[in-house]
């Protein structure tokens, strides 16, 4: 790994973000009369207090690495599908599930001793998401319905089936809102600042052990070979459709992890109307680091610093926190036409694509079936 | 009779058919105003895969298309109200709204053009950020908006079948079918029917099946490639701004974030499960439509006997999840008999000319 490689690696994503933060002045600036009046040095206020509210000091900084946490593992989830030629929009529903999951189970074992209650809360948030996954991998390959469609509706689903279980069975019993009743000794410690919790080291945890199960063991080598081309896979005697599950699975699981560690974390409950989009983040997360686990750290850890500083922005520029989705959209967007990056840089450099994707698409068509 | 429906599992069988015949018959006009989004939305995407450009973006393209409709309706009310609507409740601010509302489309589907076709960028990921992006900017301006509301120019009425000829057995049942109802229904319609004659009896049918196929035949023939698709995907963007309209300008007078709830990814699986045909696309918008009205039918027309103790014992998220779980279903089910184009995603590359 030299650093020639890594600069060679990096340097489209880091001008697609410069990109995207130019156009996102641009934004402010046309929606700043909805504000307060037209103003041209709103952007600067506003990315002053970005940077302000995730680097500025030290709960600033816990704050960015427990925003990045659940967005690394969603990252992996998708990234590492991105891999065996997947493209897993189900992170979110996965991340629901699992959440519910461990809320469930949380609560359930609020009383028992914490180190019974949080690895049992947190398998089974592992497990369920792990599940939840394995459907639409369990469609493609048994089927043919593409992941792509599937996995978009079992999100709505995993939405309808938090709102009944959350209003339902398991409503707590004198709340003054819907949620689940509190997950008592399930909660994680805290081990540093206000809220820098256990969930977040399994995050950091989860980064050494998706890359070496991806370029270091056989699983991983036949997931890559799968994502390159099925049929090639086939002929070499692995057995895509067995993969293809076993790896939605296993992303399933990890979005399910990210899910645990918001509930058990930091709410202590699930709430009825719970709208962490951390799965759909992952979407991004993944594409910014073309699907290395090294570069889902880092993107993860850009993405959380935005949603961690995004609060004070919104409380000294008065530039909505909902801001931040409009960069990350505007990153992806760079991120692809990256041909726009090398004509405005004028510059040479290794293509930031994840070239699996092209599997993605080719199945979408019907040309490659697992 | 009776008998048969008292059988355990039969039973409750026959009384679920008999009970989803009659809220087919009861609420057709409901049917086909829930499945316009889903048929406009598959028209999009028919317009995109035939001539071989993958396009996930239609939720976002109908997303994006329904606020700046909805926007631009309200301003053009604010600045010249309007007081005595047209029939089918057209007024000037509407139809501006209309009009901006496909701008927006097809100003999303150059986007997703640009970035399919020049660019040849992964159509799938190039869908995903309109997706994505469309989420986040009609959130973040809605938010913007809402904090000094305006008043919304109101939404489309619709045709109303007169009593006399509603009331001829047969005839009348068809006519308040498929004439009740607003304007963007009623040239989804129309569109359905054209499409369907354009494909398989014009030129640009012939030559759009061709480069969806076998691009590189197509070229050979004489046929400029990117620049079909190129019309097509914007023609496209017009079905999707006019599905996004249906929304604000016809369906509900109000912008609500993410309110197109899936209904253009919905529509991805009518198309592939309408084999690529308009007609077919249109038929299963009509599956996913009746399921929409069969989640409402039982909350606020439930079905009496076994059949009702039964469903009230299931609870509502069920029905609301069905559109959904259908979709699903239908997928499994259809996916590996229906054939899509050849070069369905396939990014076009030209042959280097001779030097």
């Amino acid at each position: 790994m030299t650093l020639r490689r890594i600069r060679d690696a990096s340097i489209i994503p880091a001008l697609a973000i410069v990109l995207a933060l130019v156009l996102g002045a641009v934004i402010v600036i046309f929606s700043s009369p909805l504000i307060l009046g037209l103003d041209f040095t709103l952007p600067l206020v506003a990315y002053k207090a970005l940077v302000e509210g995730s680097f500025g000091s030290f709960d600033g900084v816990i704050s960015t690495i427990v925003n990045a946490a659940p967005l690394i593992l969603a990252g992996l989830a998708v990234g590492i599908a991105f891999k065996a030629g997947l493209f897993n929009i189900g992170a979110q529903g996965q991340f629901l599930t699992g959440g519910l999951a461990a809320a469930a189970i949380g609560a359930w074992l609020a009383h028992a001793p914490g180190i019974v209650a949080i690895p049992v809360a947190l398998l089974a948030a592992i497990a369920v998401g792990a599940a939840y996954g394995a459907i639409p991998g369990f469609l493609k390959s048994f089927t043919g319905a593409h992941e792509v469609v599937t996995t978009i509706m079992l999100n709505y689903i995993a939405l309808y089936i938090v709102a009944y279980v959350v209003t339902g069975p398991l409503r707590a019993v004198g709340a003054t809102f819907a949620r689940t009743p509190d997950v008592g000794n399930a909660s994680l410690p805290i081990l540093v600042g206000g809220n820098g919790h256990l969930g977040v080291v399994f995050a950091f945890i989860a980064i050494p052990v998706a890359w070496w199960l991806l370029y270091r063991s056989t699983i991983g080598f036949e997931i890559r070979t799968v994502g390159a081309g099925p049929d090639a896979a086939r002929y070499a005697g692995m057995r895509p459709r067995l993969l293809i599950v076993i790896t939605m699975a296993f992303c399933g699981g990890l979005a399910g992890l990210a899910g645990a560690g918001e509930i058990l974390g930091l709410t202590g409950y699930m709430p009825a109307g719970y709208s962490t989009n951390v799965g759909f983040d992952g979407i991004t997360v993944a594409l910014l680091g073309q699907a290395h686990p090294v570069g889902i750290l880092f993107a993860g850890l850009l993405l959380g610093a935005m949603r961690a500083g995004s609060g004070l922005m919104q409380i000294e520029a008065g530039v909505p926190a909902q801001m931040v989705d409009v960069l990350q959209g505007a990153i992806l967007f760079f991120l692809t036409a990256e041909i726009l990056v090398r004509y405005i840089f004028r510059i040479r450099a290794r293509s930031a694509k994840v070239s699996e994707l092209q599997t993605v698409a080719e199945t979408y068509g019907g040309q490659a079936a697992p | 009779m009776d008998v048969v429906l008292h059988l355990p599992v039969i039973g409750l069988v026959l009384q679920f058919l008999g009970y989803l015949l009659s809220v087919m018959a009861t609420n057709g006009q409901l049917i086909i105003t829930l499945s316009t989004p889903i048929a406009l939305g598959a028209l999009c995407g028919f317009m995109n895969e035939r001539s071989g450009v993958v396009n996930i973006g239609i939720e976002g393209m109908m997303l994006f298309a329904a606020f700046v409709g909805w926007y631009v309706a309200a301003l053009v009310n604010g600045g010249a109200p309007t007081t005595n609507p047209g029939p089918l409740g057209l007024t000037f601010p509407l139809l501006v709204g209309v009009v901006a509302a496909i701008a927006a489309g097809v100003a999303v589907s150059a986007l997703h053009a640009w970035l399919s076709i020049t660019v040849r960028a992964n159509q799938i990921i190039s869908g995903t950020i309109i997706n994505i992006e469309a989420l986040a900017i009609t959130g973040y301006l809605n938010l913007l908006i809402s904090q000094n509301p305006i008043p919304s120019a109101g939404n489309f009425q619709s045709f109303h079948v007169p009593a006399q000829a509603a009331s001829v057995p047969v005839l009348g049942w068809v006519m308040t079918t498929f004439l009740g109802h607003g304007p963007i229904t009623l040239t989804m319609l129309v569109l359905v029917i054209v499409l369907q004659v354009l494909l398989y009896r014009s030129r640009w049918g012939l030559r759009s099946r061709a480069v969806g196929e076998h691009p590189r035949a197509a070229e050979t023939l004489g046929i400029d490639v990117i620049r079909l698709r190129y019309r097509n995907v914007l023609l496209g963007g017009v079905l999707a701004g006019l599905a996004g309209a249906w929304f604000t300008l016809e369906y509900i007078g109000t912008f609500q974030g993410g309110m197109t709830n899936g209904r253009g990814f919905i529509a991805l699986a009518a198309l592939i499960f309408g084999r690529w045909t308009p007609i077919g696309a249109f038929g299963a918008a009509l599956v996913f439509g009746i399921a929409d009205t069969l989640g409402q039918a039982v909350q606020f027309n439930p079905p009496t006997g076994d059949l009702g103790a039964l469903l009230s014992g299931v609870p509502e998220q069920v029905f609301s999840a069905l559109p959904y779980l259908v979709t699903i279903i239908v997928l499994a089910g259809v996916v590996g008999r229906s054939i899509p184009p050849a070069a369905d995603g396939q990014p076009y590359e030209r042959e280097a000319k001779a030097t």
